[in-house]
Formats: C-alpha cells, sequence, structure tokens
C-alpha cells in the first residue's frame, strides 16, 4: 500500500471520523468546533512555517480575512454561507497574493512584517469610519444564517481537506521541495526548485486553510467583534500548538492540539492567568530543550512518525 | 499647531527612541528577538510606581536604582535562555517564540501579583525635578508648571521624558564608542564568528548587553505612566510592536539608527495625531511594512540580504 494512502486511513479518517462521532456523544458542540479550528490553524501554520520555514507572526490576518469576507457577503449580499464561504477564503487568498512582497525579507523581518501587516488590517477593518461597509468596532450578527449543525459538518468537510493538503505533502514532490527551500533556498533553486513560486503557492495555501477556517468559524458563532477574528491568540496558539506537536509531520500539529488545546479547556477557562504561566513556562521549556517537537520524542525512541 | 506638533513630536520621538534603544542592542549584538521587551518594560514601570508609592521617590531618582536591579537580572537570565537557545537550528525564528513564552510568564506572574488594575503616578512629579533644576541654574525659585519652548507650552513630564530618553542615548553611544567592552560589543555585532575566532568572550559581552537592553526598557518603564498612559499587566504586547516600528525604521541591529527611527516614528505620530486622528493607529503599521519593502534593512542599514 502506497504511504500516501495509508497516512489517510491511518490519521485522516481516523480524525475527521472522531469530530463526526463525537458530537452525538459529548454535548459541548463548540469546544468540538474549537478543537477543529485549530487543528486547520495549526496545519496551516505548518504547511508555511513547517515546510517552508516562514513565520508567520500575523497569520490570524488570513483568518479575520475568511470571516469578514464571509459575512459581508452574507450582510450586504445575502449570499447563501456555501456561497459566502468560498468567497471569503478568495478575500484571505487575496491577502495572502497582497503580502507576497514580504518574501523579500527573511527570518525576522518576515514575521515583524506579517505581524504589522494583520494588525494594520484590523485597524482599517474596525475603524469607525467604515461602519457602513464593516460594522467597524461594533461587531457583525449573521442571526439570519445561524445554523449550527450545517456549520459544523462543513467545517469536517474543511478540516479533512486541510488534512489531505498536508498529507500530500509529507508524500510529495512539492512538500519535498518546500522542505528543500526551508533548509537552503540557494541550494534548492540550484536543484532546479523554483524557489519563489514555490514558497508562494505554499503561502497562498496556507492563507487558504485559514480563510476557510475564519468563514465557518464566522458562521458557527455568527455573532462576533473584531478583535475576537483578528486576536492574535489565534496565531500564537496555532504556531504554539504546531511547534509542540513537531513540525512539518502530519501527527505533531494534531497531537499538540489535543494536548495543550485539552489542557487550556481544562485549567485555562477557570484561572486564565495561572494558565498563562504554565503556558508561557511550557513554550520556554519547549523551545530550550525539545525545539522539534513531541514527535522528535517518537523519534528518539526509534519511531517513525508519519 | 505646526510648531506645537513638530516639537511634541520631537519629544515623543527621543522617548521613542529610548523604547526601542534595549531591543535594538539585543537583536544587534545576539541576532535574537526579545517578543518580551514591552514586558520588561512594563516592569520597569511597576518597580518605578511602588518605588514611589511605597517610599516616595521620585521616578526621576529612580532611574538609576530601576536600571541597576534589572541589568543585574538581565545577566543570569542571558545565561540561563540565550546559550541554549543559540545551539537550535534556527534561533532567530525561535527565540521569537521562546521570548514569547517569557512574555506570557511575566504578564502572568504580574497579573496574579498585583491584578489587572490601572495604575499612574502623578504626572507633576517630573516637573518638580525639572523646576528644582531650572532653579538651581537660574537662582530663583521657579514655579512647577508646564514648559514653554520656543513659545509653545509642555507638560513638564513630556520634557523630561524626553530629556532623559536623550541622556540614555548618549550612555549608549559612549558606552558603545568609548569603553573597552563597546569595542568587542561592536565587533560581535559586525560578525559573531570572527569575534569568536579572535577570542572575544562573546558570551561575556552578550550577557552585559542583554542587561543593558533589559535596563534601558525598564527606564522607558519610568516613564510609561506619562507618555503613554497608566499601567497595567497586559500593556507589554503593544509596546513590544511600538518598538519593533521604531528599531525597522531606523535599522534592526543598529542601535544608534534607532534614534532616526523614533524621531520619524514620533514626529508622524504627532502628525497623524493633530490633523488626521481617526486613522493614526493604523500608521505604525502602514509605516513599518512601507519602510520594510523599500529598505528590508531600515533606512541607516547596509544593505545585506541574503538569497
Amino acid at each position: 500500500m502506497p504511504r500516501i494512502i495509508r497516512h489517510v486511513l491511518l490519521i485522516l479518517v481516523p480524525v475527521v471520523g472522531a469530530f463526526a462521532i463525537l458530537p452525538s456523544i459529548y454535548s459541548n458542540h463548540l469546544l468540538l468546533f474549537n478543537f477543529m479550528i485549530f487543528i486547520m490553524l495549526a496545519q496551516g501554520v505548518n504547511v508555511i512555517y513547517g515546510f517552508t520555514g516562514y513565520l508567520p507572526f500575523g497569520y490570524v490576518g488570513f483568518f479575520g480575512a475568511g470571516a469578514y469576507g464571509f459575512s459581508l457577503m452574507v450582510i450586504h449580499l445575502q449570499a447563501p454561507p456555501l456561497l459566502a464561504l468560498p468567497v471569503g477564503a478568495g478575500a484571505a487568498v487575496a491577502l495572502g497574493l497582497l503580502l507576497t512582497p514580504l518574501f523579500r525579507l527573511s527570518g525576522a523581518y518576515f514575521s515583524i512584517a506579517n505581524l504589522a501587516a494583520a494588525l494594520a488590517v484590523l485597524q482599517v477593518v474596525s475603524n469607525p469610519n467604515l461602519e457602513n461597509i464593516t460594522k467597524g468596532p461594533y461587531g457583525i450578527s449573521l442571526s439570519g444564517v445561524f445554523n449550527p449543525t450545517l456549520a459544523y459538518a462543513t467545517a469536517l468537510a474543511v478540516l479533512a481537506a486541510t488534512l489531505g493538503l498536508v498529507v500530500y505533502l509529507r508524500n510529495s514532490r512539492f512538500g519535498m521541495a518546500l522542505q528543500a527551500i526551508r533548509e537552503d533556498p540557494i541550494s534548492a533553486s540550484m536543484a532546479g526548485i523554483n524557489v519563489v513560486r514555490e514558497r508562494i503557492i505554499a503561502w497562498l495555501l496556507s492563507a487558504l486553510i485559514a480563510g476557510l477556517a475564519g468563514g465557518v468559524f464566522a458562521w458557527y458563532v455568527s455573532v462576533f467583534y473584531p478583535e475576537t477574528v483578528f486576536s492574535g491568540e489565534f496565531t500564537i496558539f496555532a504556531i504554539v500548538f504546531a511547534l509542540f506537536g513537531g513540525n512539518a509531520t502530519v501527527t505533531g500539529p494534531i497531537l499538540g492540539v489535543v494536548i495543550l488545546y485539552g489542557l487550556y479547556n481544562a485549567v485555562g477557562i477557570s484561572t486564565p492567568q495561572y494558565f498563562q504561566l504554565i503556558y508561557g513556562a511550557l513554550i520556554m521549556g519547549l523551545v530550550l530543550f525539545l525545539p522539534n517537537g513531541l514527535v522528535s520524542l517518537l523519534r528518539r525512541w526509534g519511531l517513525n512518525v508519519p | 499647531m505646526l510648531l506645537y506638533t513638530l516639537l511634541a513630536g520631537l519629544l515623543f520621538g527621543l522617548y521613542f527612541s529610548l523604547i526601542g534603544l534595549g531591543l535594538n542592542l539585543v537583536f544587534g549584538v545576539m541576532r535574537i528577538v526579545n517578543l518580551a521587551h514591552g514586558d520588561f518594560l512594563m516592569l520597569g514601570a511597576f518597580l518605578a510606581f511602588w518605588l514611589f508609592t511605597l517610599f516616595a521617590i521620585n521616578p526621576i531618582s529612580a532611574i538609576l536604582i530601576v536600571f541597576a536591579s534589572f541589568a543585574v537580572v538581565g545577566l543570569p537570565l542571558y545565561y540561563l535562555l540565550v546559550p541554549r537557545l543559540l545551539k537550535a537550528r534556527d534561533p532567530e525564528m525561535l527565540s521569537f517564540i521562546l521570548f514569547f513564552g517569557l512574555s506570557q510568564v511575566i504578564e502572568a506572574v504580574t497579573t496574579i501579583a498585583f491584578g489587572t488594575s490601572e495604575r499612574s503616578i502623578p504626572g507633576g512629579q517630573l516637573g518638580i525635578v525639572i523646576a528644582a533644576v531650572k532653579g538651581f541654574f537660574t537662582g530663583h525659585k521657579v514655579d512647577n508648571g508646564p514648559i514653554d519652548i520656543f513659545g509653545q507650552t509642555f507638560p513638564a513630564a513630556w520634557v523630561a521624558s524626553g530629556v532623559v530618553s536623550g541622556l540614555a542615548v548618549l550612555f549608549v553611544y559612549l558606552y558603545l564608542y568609548r569603553t573597552r567592552l563597546g569595542y568587542l560589543t561592536r565587533a560581535v555585532m559586525v560578525n559573531r564568528e570572527e569575534a569568536v575566532a579572535t577570542g572575544i568572550n562573546v558570551h561575556r559581552v552578550s550577557a552585559f548587553a542583554f542587561g543593558i537592553g533589559l535596563g534601558l526598557a525598564a527606564v522607558a518603564g519610568v516613564f510609561a505612566p506619562f507618555m503613554l498612559g497608566s499601567i497595567t499587566p497586559a500593556m507589554g504586547v503593544e509596546v513590544t510592536v511600538t518598538s519593533f516600528t521604531v528599531i525597522v525604521i531606523g535599522s534592526l541591529g543598529n542601535p544608534l539608527g534607532t534614534v532616526l527611527g523614533g524621531l520619524i516614528y514620533g514626529i508622524s505620530y504627532m502628525f497623524m495625531q493633530s490633523y488626521y486622528s481617526s486613522w493614526a493607529n493604523l500608521l505604525p503599521y502602514v509605516l513599518l511594512i512601507a519602510i520594510l519593502l523599500v529598505r528590508p534593512s531600515g533606512l541607516l542599514g547596509r544593505q545585506v540580504r541574503r538569497a
């Protein structure tokens, strides 16, 4: 059996299956939904940071663009949600295209510029002068299309597509090319990889994932403020989850979300500052002692982790 | 109005230079991004606040205490975190995440210790010092109050912050260009490997730079209640972004370029506030991206681009 099919059967199907079955036995659907969103985002970060090596510190910008693209379609054009969703994701991809010049920067410069870009988009969206278009800082209400069951099912589909993409990257020449770019762009281009094109494709795919996640998130929660969908926490959580599990793998980000987001829901809601403390300390320990994630620990024990 | 805006921009610009200075020193020497910079500034602000509230120590006199305590904390913190980090495959990227973790820890501990309420120091405290200094030089008693510069009136706190920031920049200049340790620091900034090869104790040099960087952040914190508004444990993130903007405009890794960045930032900030205030918050981000795209190494940076 080829590796790619094995990965689909052993990882994609069980994860998606679990999220399909769990709502009937566990009643906190919002929590399950958030788990799915974070798996998507962590995998999206994985695509651009894990495989390509660019740390998107303003990743939430795409999430917010997706959420707002979706909402504005619904509010102004009364579009049905399933049509508004791809348009919202298109908004995120358009933002990604707009930001491609940032690839002229490397390392920390790229991350900082990306963070600034996300904050700039937030400032524009939440500006009171644009109230007629974006509702400014007063937030969005989509009660007309509120349909949690369908939104949950759509999220499930997006999750499956995201995992499918990462499985593909893990087992294809394209994914290998991205990792070569990450290790050494000059050698990669010497080996015949079109560095500029490949990393822009990875970047847009990553934006697409976040845009879809943002759109479906807007649909599911249906009432939110600009600060909700542009909250830096999404970026941070996604990066930390991906890093904790292990970048450039399929299982790593999933493990990271299940363990860390699970921990967050166990202690974070009731005593946020203690959670923040544990979390910060955990991140520091991780970077200092396990910079390649949990998966590297398993590898050290001789397990082959997909 | 124009003159007022320009002068206020200069005062704020000097202060913004001070905010970015420590961050840039750390980046220049170690090539790591201290994402907890704003949180050290916040801690400095809290130290100044408690020194004032508990012991009635004037913020100006508190500067030396604040600087010394943070510089002393910085040395062990450097040896605890940085050497290990630099051994990793991609220290620049990982430093982002490591110091984000540190920033979370600091914010959490501060919240647990002090709660989330907003605190401030009366602005008149700085005016007292200025009035005393003026009185000392002119020989007669001077009233404590706003200060006139070229016929424009400014709060004494702004003037004091601007002056101290200017002195701090001068201090860093003297350290880098007039002391032996500063000479070695510049060598490490130019080329770390060659510095190691010449026998420079890179870790010692870096530890001092790290300590000074934290100290400068904390000193900037002393003036935060007057320049940035009241202090809360959560203020760090915003300050970190501002300092990044300032140092990227100046040029990352060139501490004295920070001054240029600070002045440009301060003046354009004041102009936006005066003439176009509803979009003023957008300015730092747009300015940051624009400058990065036009000159990735900052206005004063040398052209060094890899790949």
